[in-house]
């Protein structure tokens, strides 16, 4: 029967094909959530079904795949209209190469005002709007109860660094692996370091690192933010082979009660270890913000994660703006809420959230002061780069603190 | 020379003379050469004369590369300790392809090459990596080294000692990666061997046998100096190879951890393409054809030298 209406509903494409005028090519990465494919299946259908003259086609890279052949197909003939962007310096860059275009005319003011302002400005530069946001992404700590329980950790008494690092002491005197991560890929150990950093410093610390002149990267804040995860790394914290860990294992591992925590986005709940909502680990599993560093740092409200959308490509249609519009309104904003596939960026939209967890994801957000965008994808691919090797190469104890510091300055100077 | 021009010329007294022009050498030329040319000036040429390019730019890939560096890409090069390591990581492949692979290829291949129903198996089954997509390949090793699940896993449990994980210990990762590309190739040169053990007349080695000459003396004296070219022709095919080692790698380690098992390659990718670096990308690039070039330069001229 699910062939036959698969064969009957690419008939029905192939009928909309031969008909449409316009069509609208949509590039992102590959996402191993079969909710988000579904979803954009029903929204091109819908879309379509609406302006039989347009023809819209997604088309997914492999994540890795999608970032190095961007620069090329950007500026080939063969050039999507709409792509996925985590913003920061790539789509700056982009911007820079005229190669994704100002949109802000085709917007309204009203409609503008709907999204929350930090994740419009994401996409914005001075007066200029390069593309819309369409969720946000938390990077917290999964817990699980159930083995912090059992080595006496009170999950709730968790403030600061050194409470967390007092919790991981007890769980290996229990016998409880404490932190699972994905050391193959890196990236997941750089949210160590960019929370510490943000915490250390605030957005203005990270801001400040950026300007010229100053310490740069060298800066105190990063320099600490090093000490701080040798101080958890010198404990040993991680599951045995941490560093051939691919991520997607690790989250495997955190869903089998492998370990106590893992410091991961907002995504792993719904694309890989979501099995059964409110089933995960049998009901233990719990949200964890990053630990403060104590007074006189950084808000420890603030949160760090993305902000991911899709920028409009120079010389794309019209259409291209105008579906991308009805792709990211409030009543999609809240179907994808409401079907856990993100944390939208539209105001108010998260109040259709049903899942718990995501819920309290997007309270958090909420509560932000600010909202820091992973580092690796803020300083673009190059220092962002850095900053991944930086973090595995303290976890293999490869670089000190201040080198550490050092290799990223030195990557933001030739970037 | 001559020869083709009477022939020439005799066809000239029969076809127009534009038939004449086609049917000589320089028809030839004219029919033949143009396709490859294209072809060859667009995917090789083209390319490296842009590489050549862009290795003086610092250029992120978008847009034109307008901010000139001259040999800054170089130098970082150079300096960068993961780059360094790299070097010496293909070094060691080359090493052991020469001292490792090539030997045991060449014995199995000693073993196996008569024509049996056995041999053909056997044949078959080491030839069989070589078939393996390399990230297949790679995928399957890095299950097999897995300290968890993998086979190792299995060992070190049944030896009851904590678990060991080959790819993320910085001394052993690319000992790892050097197993694995054994593996895969050792099997292509045995082929090459066995095709050419397969040549050597038969009454050249019965005569051997005559004179008294042992089972070693034969292979010593006779078959390999016999098999000598196919010989010199893997070992280019091995150092070749060995400086383009990229798709095992990928999967296994991912050229970590810290960067330590990179190959020049896998190098050029990370920290070239996936960095938006094309400017140094393709400055690695054009240290790797150079290199690739001389070790074709020379040993062309070392060892390939039709005997005069």
């Amino acid at each position: 029967m699910k062939v036959l209406l698969g064969a009957a509903a690419l008939c029905a494409f192939a009928a909309l094909g031969a008909h449409a005028e316009t069509s609208v090519k949509i590039l992102r990465p590959e996402s191993n959530s079969p909710g988000l494919k579904q979803f954009w299946t029903d929204v091109i259908a819908e879309y379509e079904a609406a302006n039989p003259e347009v023809d819209v086609e997604i088309e997914y890279f492999a994540s890795e795949a999608y970032k190095t052949k961007l620069p090329t197909m950007l500026q080939s003939d063969a050039r999507p209209d709409l792509i996925y962007s985590w913003a920061g310096l790539t789509l700056a860059d982009q911007a820079e190469a005229g190669l994704v275009q100002d949109i802000s005319g085709a917007l309204d003011k009203e409609y503008l005002d709907s999204f929350s302002p930090s994740a419009l400005a994401a996409f914005s530069k001075d007066s200029a709007i390069y593309g819309l946001p369409m969720e946000a992404r938390v990077v917290v700590f999964f817990a699980n109860q159930s083995l912090t329980d059992k080595a006496g950790v009170d999950l709730a008494a968790i403030k600061t660094w050194d409470d967390f690092l007092a919790a991981v002491g007890k769980l290996k005197e229990a016998g409880i692996t404490p932190l699972v991560a994905g050391g193959k890929d890196k990236w997941p150990l750089h949210f160590y370091y960019s929370y510490l950093a943000l915490r250390e410093g605030g957005p203005e610390g990270i801001a400040a690192a950026m300007e010229d002149g100053g310490d740069g990267f060298r800066s105190a804040p990063f320099i600490s933010a090093g000490e701080r995860f040798k101080q958890l790394i010198d404990m040993d914290p991680f599951q045995p082979g941490v560093l051939s860990t691919a991520q997607e294992q690790s989250n495997t591992m955190f869903a089998d009660n492998k370990a106590a925590f893992m410091l991961m986005g907002d995504w792993a709940y719904s694309q890989t270890i979501g099995v059964e909502q409110g089933k995960l680990l049998d009901g233990s599993l719990r949200i964890m913000p990053f630990p403060s560093l104590g007074e006189g740092k950084g808000d420890p409200a603030a949160t760090l994660g993305g902000v991911n959308g899709f920028a409009v490509t120079t010389g794309a249609p019209p259409e291209a703006i105008d579906f991308l519009k009805f792709a990211i309104n409030a009543e999609h904003q809240r179907e994808g809420a409401r079907r856990a596939l993100y944390v939208p960026v539209m105001q108010g939209a998260g109040d259709a959230i049903e899942v718990p967890f995501t819920k309290e994801v997007n309270a958090m957000l909420e509560a932000a002061p600010s909202h820091q965008i992973f580092l690796d994808q803020f300083l673009g691919a190059s220092v962002g780069g850095t900053i991944n090797d930086i973090s595995s190469d303290l976890v293999s104890g490869d670089v000190t603190p201040e080198d550490a510091a050092e290799r990223i300055q030195e990557a933001w100077d030739f970037r | 020379m001559a020869a083709v021009n009477t022939h020439a010329e005799a066809d000239s007294a029969i076809a127009t003379p534009r038939r004449k022009i086609l049917s000589g050498p320089l028809g030839a030329a004219l029919i033949l050469l143009p396709p490859a040319l294209v072809l060859f000036t667009l995917f090789v040429i083209y390319p490296l004369a842009g590489s050549g390019l862009y290795a003086f730019y610092d250029w992120n890939g978008y847009g034109t590369p307008t901010d000139f560096v001259g040999f800054e890409n170089f130098e970082r090069m150079m300096g960068h300790s993961a780059f360094q390591q790299s070097v010496v990581n293909s070094l060691q492949v080359i090493a052991v392809s020469l001292i490792v692979q090539l030997p045991l290829a060449l014995l199995l291949a000693l073993l196996i090459y008569r024509r049996t129903p056995e041999n053909t198996a056997f044949r078959l089954i080491f030839f069989l990596p070589y078939i393996l997509a390399e990230i297949a390949a790679g995928l399957i090793w890095s299950f097999i080294m897995d300290g968890n699940f993998g086979v190792v896993a299995d060992i070190t449990r049944a030896l009851g000692v904590d678990p060991y994980f080959i790819t993320s210990d910085r001394s052993w990762a690319f000992t790892a990666v050097l197993v694995v590309i054994v593996w895969k190739y050792f099997g292509f040169h045995m082929m090459i061997y066995i095709a050419a053990l397969q040549g050597v007349p038969k009454d050249m080695i019965e005569a051997a046998r005559i004179e008294g000459a042992s089972r070693l003396g034969v292979i010593r004296h006779v078959q390999i100096p016999m098999i000598k070219p196919a010989i010199i022709v893997s070992v280019f095919f091995s150092v070749i190879g060995a400086l383009q080692v990229f798709d095992v790698v990928i999967p296994l380690t991912n050229g970590g951890p810290a960067n330590s098992s990179h190959t020049i390659v896998t190098y050029l990718y990370t920290f070239g393409l996936a960095r938006l670096k094309i400017g140094y990308g393709s400055a690695i690039g054009v240290v790797l054809f150079i290199a690739a070039v001389l070790v074709a330069v020379f040993y062309q001229r070392l060892f390939m030298r039709k005997p005069a």
